[in-house]
């Protein structure tokens, strides 16, 4: 097979849950280096579809590559095991929407913790990376302190630092600046902004449709666990094709 | 009126205060291979595979569902008969009294574990560690700090249920009671000595039991 030029592959994915059906039959090709923005309203899927490129929830058919990691899904596949999962998801870097930074460890240990205990990494040397990071997303000064200290916005930067540590392939943001307040919204947009400019391929699942536009190459408007549209941000954005999108996308261009 | 007399236990010092040692040491045991018991049942609880689980619910409510009494007297005296494993009475102890204790701290340990989000060990995951050590390094540190205090009520009841290792004739602090309370006559005296050493053991324990609670508390 030639390999192809795309950074993650996913094809005919499906999850339900129960008989809830939240992914029906998802196709998504991602070229390296691209920023993707999944959209949708809530209950479409966008944030499942996320959290199966990690296997945090595993589907029940179809198939995920990320980089020359691939798994499938389905009959006559057997459950990737635990090493097996825990080893596929160091290629992606995950960052949640409510931090989940590990409380009883304090800023450079939350950082150092992916490279020392899942790559083994010297304790040392898992430092001096973390503090690298730390200085990438402007919190150096706070390596020492318990994430209790920090603000919302503190503690989201520290959350991707935190996924940067594994070096991974891509990034994942699942609504990462839902639960911050307003006005720290924009010190983590703008590290994630660096962060595609840096060339990292992203997948943001996101409500914030203004970065969206600005940031993201590709838009993909997700509704009832289907792809309904994608391609060129500003176009699906601006001018979108479908009648599901247009009416999804109305309740924001009224309010901005 | 009843003339209480306890200047004739004092020539029984040594055999209560070897007695103290025996049911302080048998604690000390108890404590540890049941705690050992309770993080393997406990953790068997929330096990992914179906058949851990089953196993640890037999095992706990078999232990807590019948009196301890029984339990070593089953164990000292029809275990033998039935496997023809003979076992001396402190082995039959040690090893009742841990599985006892074991099924109390597992339901602890299970609910310690519980309590913690869900998106911890999602992050866990996510960071590409393996499930048991998400457990170890994430779950486990910060559920520890949840389970002391109800931990250490359990060990307290226990140190108070080795009492019952007497029926087996092990030489703990209520068995050498009643060798002298045999001889002398005495026993209104030797047991109110009796309740008042464990009442001095154990009454600085509850009390770091209550602060550790306090600073449970205050970390929140």
């Amino acid at each position: 097979m030639i390999a192809e030029n795309y950074k993650i592959e996913i094809s005919s994915l499906k999850k339900q849950f129960g008989d809830l059906v939240v992914l029906r039959d998802i196709n998504l090709k991602i070229a390296p280096g691209a920023v993707i923005a999944l959209i949708g309203p809530s209950g479409s899927g966008k944030s499942t579809l996320l959290r199966c490129m990690n296997l945090l929830v595993i589907p029940d058919d179809g198939s995920i590559r990320i980089g020359n990691d691939a798994f499938k899904f389905g009959h006559g596949t057997s459950l990737p095991s635990a090493r097996e999962q825990a080893r596929f998801r160091r290629g992606a870097g995950m960052v949640f929407q409510h931090f989940n930074l590990f409380p009883h460890m304090t800023v450079l240990q939350n950082v150092m913790e992916g490279p020392v205990s899942a790559k083994n990494m010297p304790k040392a040397e898992a430092a001096v990376l973390a503090r690298k990071l730390l200085a990438k997303v402007g919190l150096v000064d706070k390596a020492d302190v318990y994430p209790q200290r920090l603000s919302g916005g503190q503690k989201q930067r520290v959350a991707i630092a935190r996924a940067l540590a594994m070096e991974p392939e891509v990034m994942l943001f699942d609504e990462v600046t839902s639960a911050l307040d307003p006005e720290l919204v924009s010190e983590v947009l703008s590290v994630m902004r660096d962060l595609a400019a840096e060339g990292m391929t992203m997948i943001i699942v996101t409500h914030e449709i203004a970065f969206a536009r600005e940031v993201a190459d590709i838009v993909v408007f997700m509704r009832d666990g289907v792809i309904v549209e994608e391609g060129p941000a500003r176009e699906v954005i601006d001018t979108p094709k479908q009648e599901g999108t247009r009416s999804f996308l109305r309740h924001f261009h009224t309010r901005s | 009126m009843y003339n209480w007399d306890f200047n004739i236990l004092w020539s029984y010092r040594w055999l209560l205060f070897e007695g103290t040692l025996v049911t302080i040491a048998l604690t000390a045991s108890i404590v540890v291979l049941g705690l050992l018991m309770g993080l393997i049942a406990g953790l068997a609880q929330i096990s992914r595979f179906a058949f851990l689980r089953w196993v640890s619910w037999a095992y706990i409510e078999l232990f807590r569902c019948t009196p301890l009494l029984v339990q070593l007297l089953w164990f000292y005296y029809a275990l033998p008969i039935l496997t023809g494993i003979e076992m001396s009475a402190i082995t039959a102890a040690v090893l009742t009294l841990s599985l006892y204790g074991g099924s109390f701290y597992a339901e602890v340990i299970r609910g310690g574990i519980v309590t913690i989000d869900a998106g911890q060990r999602e992050a866990g995951l996510a960071l590409g560690l393996t499930p048991a050590r998400v457990m170890r390094r994430i779950i486990l540190p910060q559920a520890i700090k949840q389970m002391i205090p109800p931990l250490m009520n359990q060990s307290i009841i226990q140190f108070k249920n080795t009492s019952l290792v007497s029926v087996l004739a092990v030489p703990d602090l209520l068995y050498q009671g009643q060798s002298a309370a045999t001889e002398t006559y005495r026993p209104l005296e030797v047991y109110t000595v009796i309740a008042i050493i464990y009442f001095v053991v154990l009454v600085p324990l509850t009390a770091i039991v209550k602060k550790s609670e306090k600073a449970l508390r205050e970390s929140d």
